[in-house]
């Protein structure tokens, strides 16, 4: 029990750091509390895909050894790579979370130039 | 047609959503013709492509040459080819309905207005047309974030609904990748269709489970599912009239597309019995949206925001269609989301044209309206019979596909909330036409200076022809609807 909740800290600690996330978005009255929430949720999901790439000990970046020398394909043993592919995912979802940062910071600007605060409850009573 | 133009379907609005802030800074209203012109264009081919995959069978285009698994696929079936179709024509139709609103709503804004409205289109069109997880989830973002301006820029309120809606939409979206990722754990591919040949034989794993509750709650949040819904309503209210009428029928419609390829055609029907009792919860999921929306549509004095909860009840009626697992309710949920798309769509324009007109939306200002405004109000009853679900229009065709569906699956609740919510539309809509049959204008018109001798005042007709258009199409595809049925959804059940 307490050994697997050793060998399993990365998704413990995505956990961790998801829960914070959605614990800021859902209960902070402050929009740009709510947006740092946001990113943390997001990040929590970048790290759990980068985190599941991993391989063990030993395993590097998916350049191929000795390929360039010998000019043909060297038997291949996956376990010396980490797996490429999540990384590749996270920089488009990189992207997709700093383009969401960029327009949940501009409706926070036009709030705030619309009631002069950015507190939900002074929002509410300002309508 | 070869296979390649079906690309087209998004680099087209793509390329398009570039140029227009070109064009639209030399002529400003010529960013409007531009418009047009990609989405008449994602039309034709759509069609052909629809057109295509009934002759010959499916398409699968892979971009940039690489076979999949490993590269991104497009697929197109005759589902996702008659959405596409669904898409760019009613695109199509509100890009040129909306060119006198935008020009009343957001005037300095225009040019920008249709960059953001193509990248919407582009981003529907991807959800739409891609084979892969994690593409899908990229070009759902395309389609909220576009989503999200366009809402942000409506009138007093609209940000801090658009701000809520963000929130949501992202919480949503991240559940989303959460699940892709499970299954990219396990399976170690992210093609649907590869990931349909791996799955069964996973799906005593947790990690799937678990995958599939992610998936399904974040789509459920992006389809405003009952307890799920409270972003909606505030935020297409709110939102231009344009923008309401673009996102409000196919945003929702869209995510539940995106459910039925993940439930059906990446995972397997047989999970819907075996893993947990998803399809009794989807059931009862649609029971109480049908039940919520319809109560809290009755409570509405505004139009929009009574539409908005109407569209939360169709939801209820699609997801509890699909929940009964059966292939007469199967033929129903996917007719009634073709359907829907169609006339809700048809009532929010109409909603766009009072505002304009009117410049209120409240259930009040129809009073009178049947004499001042006869074409306008002609497509607001085809559409709202529709609703209803009064032959010959459309509406009633899914309708009875859903009812039979569930007496079939001995669902009881389930067909008493579709017949109660039909009567309660009866009493939404009636009520309306009442008023606006047999009430006098209650107060004073701001632009009733140009009314002529008979007292018709009717909408510019950019705005009318195409709601006039969407009606007359809710009316063919009520009478046509065995050939939509039997020629392409019968292709997409997946039992037998």
């Amino acid at each position: 029990m307490i050994a697997s909740l050793f060998h399993y800290y990365n998704y413990w600690m995505f956990i961790g750091l998801m829960m914070i996330g959605f614990y800021a978005m859902m209960a902070k009255r402050n929009l740009i509390k709510k947006i740092i929430g946001m990113n943390i949720f997001q990040s929590a999901i970048i790290l759990f895909f980068i985190s599941t790439s991993v391989k063990g000990k030993g395993a590097s970046v998916p350049i191929l050894r000795d390929a360039h020398e010998t000019h043909e394909a060297a038997t291949l043993n996956i376990m010396q790579y980490t797996n490429p592919l999540p990384h590749v995912l996270m920089l488009t979802a990189i992207v997709v979370m700093v383009a969401t940062l960029g327009v949940a910071l501009a409706v926070a600007i036009l709030i705030h130039r619309r009631y002069g605060t950015l507190d939900e409850n002074e929002i509410s009573l300002r309508r | 047609m070869p296979a390649e133009n079906a690309v087209l379907i998004i680099v087209i609005p793509l390329i398009s959503a570039f140029l227009v802030p070109l064009i639209g800074r030399w002529k400003r209203h010529f960013s409007y013709f531009c418009t047009i012109g990609a989405l008449a264009t994602v039309s034709l081919i759509s069609t052909s492509t629809l057109l295509k995959t009934i002759k010959e069978g499916n398409i699968g285009y892979h971009m940039g040459g690489w076979a999949p698994p490993f590269g991104i696929e497009l697929a197109i079936d005759p589902l996702n080819a008659m959405m596409l179709v669904l898409v760019s024509v009613i695109s199509l139709l509100v890009a040129v309905y909306s060119y006198r609103s935008v020009d009343q709503e957001l005037s300095d804004r225009m040019v920008y207005f249709y960059t953001l409205y193509l990248l919407q289109v582009t981003g529907f069109a991807g959800i739409l047309i891609t084979g892969d997880l994690f593409n899908l989830y990229v070009f759902l973002e395309i389609a909220s974030l576009s989503g999200y301006a366009l809402i942000a820029v409506g009138e007093n309120g609209a940000p801090l609904a658009c701000f809520r809606y963000i929130i949501m939409g992202t919480i949503g979206a991240s559940f989303y990748l959460l699940g892709v990722g499970y299954i990219y754990m396990v399976t170690g591919s992210l093609n649907m269709a590869d990931v349909h040949q791996l799955l069964p034989a996973l799906y005593d794993s947790k990690v799937i489970a678990a995958a599939l509750a992610f998936i399904l709650t974040g789509l459920g949040i992006k389809m405003a599912l009952f307890p799920l819904h409270i972003w909606l309503p505030d935020a297409y209210t709110k939102a231009p009239s344009a923008s309401s009428a673009l996102i409000a029928p196919l945003m929702t419609k869209i995510s539940l597309y995106v459910m039925i390829r993940v439930l059906f055609y990446v995972f397997d029907i047989s999970i819907l019995e075996n893993l947990f009792p998803i399809s009794r919860m989807m059931v009862w999921a649609g029971f109480a949206a049908i039940c919520g929306g319809a109560i809290m549509a009755m409570a509405q004095t505004d139009f929009k925001r009574m539409l908005c909860y109407i569209l939360v009840a169709e939801v209820g009626y699609i997801v509890g269609g699909l929940g009964l697992a059966n292939a007469v309710a199967f033929k129903g949920a996917i007719l009634h989301m073709v359907n829907d798309a169609m006339m809700t769509a048809g009532l929010f324009t109409v909603a766009g044209i009072i505002m304009y007109k009117i410049r209120h939306r409240d259930l009040s200002d129809f009073k009178g309206l049947f004499q001042t405004m006869p074409l306008t109000m002609c497509a607001f009853v085809a559409c709202a019979l529709s609703i209803i679900g009064i032959p010959p229009t459309c509406g009633f065709f899914s309708k009875w596909y859903l009812i039979q569906g569930g007496i079939l699956a001995m669902q009881w609740p389930f067909v008493g909330a579709l017949i109660a919510s039909s009567l309660i539309n009866v009493f939404l809509f009636f009520r309306i036409m009442e008023m606006g049959y047999s009430f006098r204008p209650s107060h004073k018109r701001p632009m009733a200076i140009n009314t002529t001798e008979t007292g018709i005042n009717e909408a510019p007709m950019s705005m009318v022809i195409p709601t006039l258009g969407i009606a007359a199409s809710v009316i063919l595809m009520g009478l046509y609807n065995q050939v939509i049925v039997n020629r392409i959804i019968a292709f997409a059940v997946p039992m037998g």
